[in-house]
């Protein structure tokens, strides 16, 4: 009940806010930062202004016939019912409007297709539920996941108002960075299932498709942050994987890159020491709570069926090799990726040293990143 | 018992829902046992028998009612016609599996070699990959196998089918010329010929599986080799065993050189999975 | 063909067998028909009620009711119960209950088969919904059932694909009959040209059926041979392609879009002239017309997938292809609407809804128009711009058609008048409440909110709520269509057998209700 009122109240607020934020609500397509995009836009312009005209037509018989041809109105019924001449009409001028709206789509279309001659590519793959950035022929790589501030608001029953969450949903913990002005190439693949990579901005999407690269281009005329988000249904949390790119001026671009370099090194760098339980299992908690919880869900307790539990598992609670080979080589034919590929060896060894002595596990040992190293 | 121009409705039909149990019954079983249920063996045999039952039952009904003379030429030409659909949807049931043999085949097998619009495929994911037909995929799914030629066991089996075709024509122009033995002989040789291709389809399979390595886990080349011949072998198999059901009418005396609607239905259904053999074997073991 | 002209019984002096097994082994085609469409409202109540779960969840941003797996678990079979248990199963009772009297033929050519058509349906739904109850719960992939998403699923995985099986031989044997019954069961007289509209449309809607159901039966056998069987049709690694179920779905998936609508452009074809007391414009370009859209959507499927990286000529042909569909479409508009030109009109409840459908399933024409021009499809494909295309064509659209034969054929199955009073409120509640459910869908996906999220950005929060208010009237206007219905099975005024003073056909020739078997001696055909 009191989840119920709740539910009641706050769109009580929503609706007296929508007002305010009024200026902020799209109606129509965005006209986009790309050449590219301000044509799709032009296209759907020109779409939608021929259906508006011809609905006018059409609907504006129907409502004059409803009108003036009705029984109450003393109207006879007349008893044509054919005309060769009409159907002729009819058939050739929806036509030839379909060819002259077809010119410029395949204009549009083909130069869609042209992904030659890029200036850079970036391979971006798809995996549930992130995706991961490669920039060719640079030492750049990493995963782009949503940020933590909208994945605690959107767990069910958090009690936090979306709201007051900036960008909730379309934001995430590291965005993809571009240089402005510049064509680039995108090589779109998945790890697992199919997802679709969509900045509205843009204007376009393309599927990843797990095993097959699809190319897109774009060329931003604008420095700014553009939103989307993945557009292919890929499992339970398809709605929270966004795509977050910040488009940068060249000098500025040329200092992420290199700042992107050294923190590279950074993190790279293997971990030699050797850390306390404890120490592991808190960094775990957070990459557990980024990686694993929305299929093994928060405490651990998975999903019958589908998603097995953490809690009492008989992996995570028997020989540690078995555990480690499972978190980092995955499941084939499941949704249980390869973490290898994905997580660096201090996170490794902390999700698992997490899993093995927390959510309800007692097994008292622990894995150190050197470990995990030497297993690659 | 009708005159001829009336059409037989029959008054009720238990049948039909004894069908339907059955057949949830055997797919609802097949489906537990998919998921590794230890009941669902015991559920799928229940619904296996309890099909059988209907199709015994329903088939006896309709044959009575035949051979008391309940049909007549309107009845004749709507199972006809019902019968021609059938085959149609059949032949688009084959289509499915031909059209992804083509689409492998002619795109996703080079695309993924890197010709045409496959070339950043090759590139970044499958970079030391050979488009060559047969072939298991990049990773080599199901590990080294070898093809399986067109010119031992499949051309002898292409040959029986064939002659089973002009023996079951043979059968056709024995019934319809009234000479009873030539249409018993010409049949029983047509269901022998039938079950003698099924039975050498599985010394194929024996074959493949023990000595070339060739199951259906070997990539794509295995997954269509096997599903286009194994839905084709079951095919031949109820085909046989709608002609075998005929034989048997024909030998009680059943059939008459006008009206023989089982037997034709027979037949065609027997050409329809003669034609399929052809495509197979030239697109799946000859091309 | 040979034309049969009379029923022959086994009991002559019998009318229907009494008790439940008069329903269970029936062989009557109006038998069947009213389980067909008892059981199709059944189902559109039970589709609804997932609807309603989705629209709750989607009320505002956040998720408040349900974990987002349990969210695609409601798509999903949201879609499958209302396509292949909804709509499906309405038309072939319509089908039941028409085709045989409109042709004036005796029954349905093939009556034990037509039996076992319907009687599949309960199991294979059972089957479905049984999923709910399992391990991983029901499939959760889509109604598309996408690889590799789809082969991820519990272990309801296996008994979707067999339901969906016996949907399509349930599906295949309904339309083999349809088929045989309209090419063998005419009455002398009733040549191809003369017969009413509907009955052409069904005709062509079961050629579709027949040859694209077993195509969707092979691709889910590849789905489970691919689960359990180890084989690689939608496995890179192997050699295959994900798309290449796709590309199969779709070759179903399209004609299926028409399987949905033709018959009822067949429906409005009827009521309209009856209605405006004139015959109908241009029959034998509508029946042109109907034929071309189904020769074309077994070339267009691959329109429900611009974005999966085709190459660029495949892109092209289809961008095409697709486009052309409006001008056998607009056809038919124009058609209806030159039948409603000077006429005279009357609006009771069938017509109203019939009007209703003209108007809104040439606005998800319009949309379907738009969608067409692939680059533009870029942007709105799997948005909720595409989800309000569909649902305009398929609930004005297809349902609202259902909605118009009920109301039209009503009164000639019960012998009684529905509450006419209550027929136009239900009408103007649905219109209503339709346009708020599904009209600001369009923005919301041009404003860039994807399908298939159980959770959006605040941005969007606005026109979801009014959706959600939309829907909740919507579904609430349904159960009110439930209880109209139930009133007017019980009783009501007296139905003539003219019924509607403007109604043209060999149904209105019989009794209302008509004689358990209708056209014991044909008709004589004018």
């Amino acid at each position: 009940m009191d989840k119920l009122k709740q539910f009641f109240a706050r769109s009580s607020i929503l609706a007296g806010i929508s007002g305010v934020a009024h200026a902020e609500y799209g109606l129509n397509l965005p006209v986009g930062v790309t050449e590219t995009s301000q044509a799709v836009y032009g296209l759907h312009m020109q779409i939608l202004w021929v259906c508006i005209i011809i609905a006018c037509v059409v609907f504006g018989a129907m409502i004059w016939s409803m009108v003036f041809h009705r029984k109450s109105q003393g109207a006879v019924a007349e008893q044509f019912h054919e005309s060769m001449a009409a159907e002729l009409v009819w058939t050739v001028v929806p036509f030839i409007i379909l060819i002259v709206m077809a010119v410029p789509a395949t204009k549009v279309l083909v130069d869609m297709h042209d992904v030659s001659e890029p200036d850079m590519s970036i391979k971006v793959t798809g995996y549930q539920w992130k995706w991961r950035y490669e920039y060719i022929n640079e030492d750049i790589d990493f995963f782009s996941s949503l940020d933590a501030a909208s994945n605690e608001a959107r767990q069910v029953g958090s009690d936090i108002d979306p709201a007051t969450v900036e960008h909730y949903l379309l934001n995430v913990d590291r965005p993809l960075v571009i240089p402005v002005g510049k064509k680039i190439r995108f090589l779109l693949t998945a790890s697992d299932v199919i997802h679709s990579w969509w900045v509205p901005d843009f204007g376009w999407k393309k599927d990843a498709i797990p095993g097959f690269i699809n190319e897109a281009w774009v060329k931003v005329d604008k420095p700014g942050v553009y939103r989307g988000q993945c557009a292919e249904l890929c499992g339970r949390d398809h709605g929270f994987m966004p795509i977050v790119v910040e488009v940068k001026s060249t000098e500025d671009y040329a200092a992420w890159v290199q700042s992107q370099k050294s923190s590279a090194e950074l993190t790279n760098s293997a971990v030699v020491e050797t850390l306390p339980p404890q120490e592991l299992k808190q960094q775990g908690k957070k990459v557990y709570q980024a990686n694993c919880a929305a299929c093994h869900q928060q405490k651990g307790e998975g999903v019958p069926g589908v998603f097995p539990a953490i809690t009492a598992s008989a992996v995570v609670t028997g020989e540690i090799s078995k555990h480690i080979d499972l978190v980092m080589n995955g499941k084939p034919g499941t949704a249980m990726a390869a973490f290898k590929g994905q997580l660096s060896d201090l996170e490794l060894a902390a999700v698992i040293t997490y899993q093995r002595n927390s959510l309800g596990n007692k097994v008292g040992d622990a894995v150190q990143p050197t470990e995990i190293a030497a297993l690659r | 018992m009708s005159t001829d121009n009336t059409y037989y409705v029959p008054h009720s039909a238990k049948w039909p829902i004894v069908g339907s149990i059955g057949m949830t019954l055997l797919l609802g079983g097949f489906a537990g046992q998919l998921n590794g249920s230890s009941m669902a063996d015991n559920i799928m045999l229940v619904g296996l028998l309890v099909t059988i039952y209907m199709l015994f039952g329903w088939f006896g009904d309709v044959i009575e009612e035949s051979e008391s003379g309940a049909y007549n030429k309107a009845e004749d030409a709507s199972f006809r016609i019902g019968m021609v659909w059938f085959i149609f949807s059949e032949v688009m049931f084959f289509a499915a599996f031909f059209g992804a043999l083509y689409y492998i085949r002619v795109f996703s097998v080079p695309w993924l070699g890197g010709a045409d619009s496959g070339a950043a495929t090759h590139e970044f994911l499958w970079n030391s990959y050979e488009a060559i037909w047969p072939t298991n995929g990049p990773e080599a799914i199901g590990g080294e196998y070898q093809k399986m030629s067109a010119w031992g066991l499949p051309s002898i089996n292409t040959l029986i089918l064939l002659t089973s075709g002009v023996t079951v024509t043979v059968a056709h122009w024995g019934l319809v010329a009234n000479k009873r033995k030539q249409l018993i002989w010409a049949l029983a040789a047509t269901v022998a010929l039938g079950f003698i291709f099924v039975v050498l389809q599985a010394v194929e399979y024996g074959h493949g599986y023990h000595d070339l390595n060739l199951t259906m886990g070997s990539g794509v080349y295995g997954s269509t080799f096997y599903m286009l011949t194994g839905f084709h072998g079951f095919h031949v198999t109820v085909g046989a065993i709608m002609l075998a059901v005929v034989l048997v009418r024909s030998i009680k005396g059943h059939f008459t050189a006008e009206h023989h609607f089982a037997f034709e239905a027979a037949a065609w259904y027997w050409h329809f999975v003669d034609v399929v053999w052809l495509g197979l074997f030239i697109f799946v073991y000859w091309l | 063909m040979a034309t049969a002209t009379a029923t022959h019984e086994e009991h002559h002096d019998h009318g229907p067998a009494k008790g439940l097994m008069r329903w269970v082994t029936t062989t009557n085609h109006k038998d069947i028909g009213t389980l067909y469409l008892l059981f199709a409202l059944l189902m559109f109540m039970i589709g609804g009620a997932m609807a309603m779960v989705i629209r709750l969840e989607l009320f505002q941003p956040g998720l408040q009711f349900v974990d987002p797996g349990f969210f695609n678990q409601m798509t999903t079979v949201h879609a499958l119960v209302m396509i292949f248990g909804g709509v499906m199963p309405a038309f072939v009772g319509l089908a039941n209950w028409m085709l045989p009297i409109m042709i004036g033929g005796p029954d349905m050519a093939l009556p034990r088969m037509n039996n076992w058509s319907f009687w599949i349906l309960p199991f294979a739904f059972a089957m479905l919904l049984s999923t709910f109850f399992m391990d991983g719960g029901a499939p959760a992939g889509g109604w598309t059932i996408y690889p590799p998403l789809v082969l991820q699923g519990g272990n309801g995985f296996p008994f979707m694909i067999f339901a969906i099986h016996m949907m399509g031989i349930s599906s295949v044997m309904g339309a083999i009959n349809v088929i045989v019954t309209i090419l063998n069961m005419r009455a002398p007289g009733m040549t191809l040209m003369k017969m009413p509209l509907f009955v052409w449309t069904w005709f062509i809607t079961a050629y579709l059926l027949i040859a694209v159901m077993p195509v969707l039966a092979g691709a889910v056998t590849m789905l489970l041979t691919d689960r359990f069987f180890d084989t690689s049709f939608f496995n890179a690694a192997g050699g295959g392609d994900p798309v290449l179920f796709q590309h199969i779905f779709w070759f179903f998936g399209h004609p299926e879009v028409y399987i949905l609508i033709l018959p009822a452009f067949g429906i409005v074809s009827a009521i309209i002239p009856t209605f405006a007391r004139k015959p109908l414009f241009g029959y034998s370009s509508m029946v042109y017309a109907t034929s071309s859209i189904a020769f074309l959507s077994f070339i267009v499927w691959a329109h429900h997938m611009f974005t999966v990286g085709l190459p660029l000529e495949g892109e092209l042909f289809f961008m095409y292809a697709t486009m052309l569909i409006a001008v056998p479409t607009g056809v038919k508009v124009f058609n209806w609407i030159s039948t409603m030109w000077k006429g005279s009109m009357t609006f009771e409840t069938p017509m109203l809804f019939s009007i209703g459908f003209v108007i809104m399933f040439t606005i998800g024409g319009f949309s379907g128009l738009m969608l067409a021009i692939a680059p533009a499809d870029f942007q709105y494909h799997d948005t909720y711009f595409v989800v309000a295309h569909f649902h305009y064509v398929l609930v004005t659209g297809a349902v609202y058609s259902i909605m118009a034969a009920a109301y039209y054929w009503l009164p000639k199955w019960t012998g009684n008048m529905y509450n006419e009073t209550m027929g136009k409120w239900h009408f103007w509640l649905s219109t209503i409440s339709v346009n708020v459910l599904f009209f600001p869908q369009h923005f919301l996906g041009l404003a860039g909110m994807p399908r298939r999220i159980p959770d959006y950005s605040v941005q969007f929060a606005e026109f979801n709520m009014w959706s959600s208010l939309g829907g909740f009237a919507f579904g609430l206007s349904q159960v009110f269509f439930c209880y109209i219905v139930y009133k007017t099975i019980q009783g009501g005024e007296k139905a003539t057998d003219q019924v509607w003073e403007g109604a043209d056909g060999l149904e209105w020739e019989l009794s209302s209700p008509p004689p358990y078997h209708s056209f014991t001696t044909p008709p004589k055909i004018k």
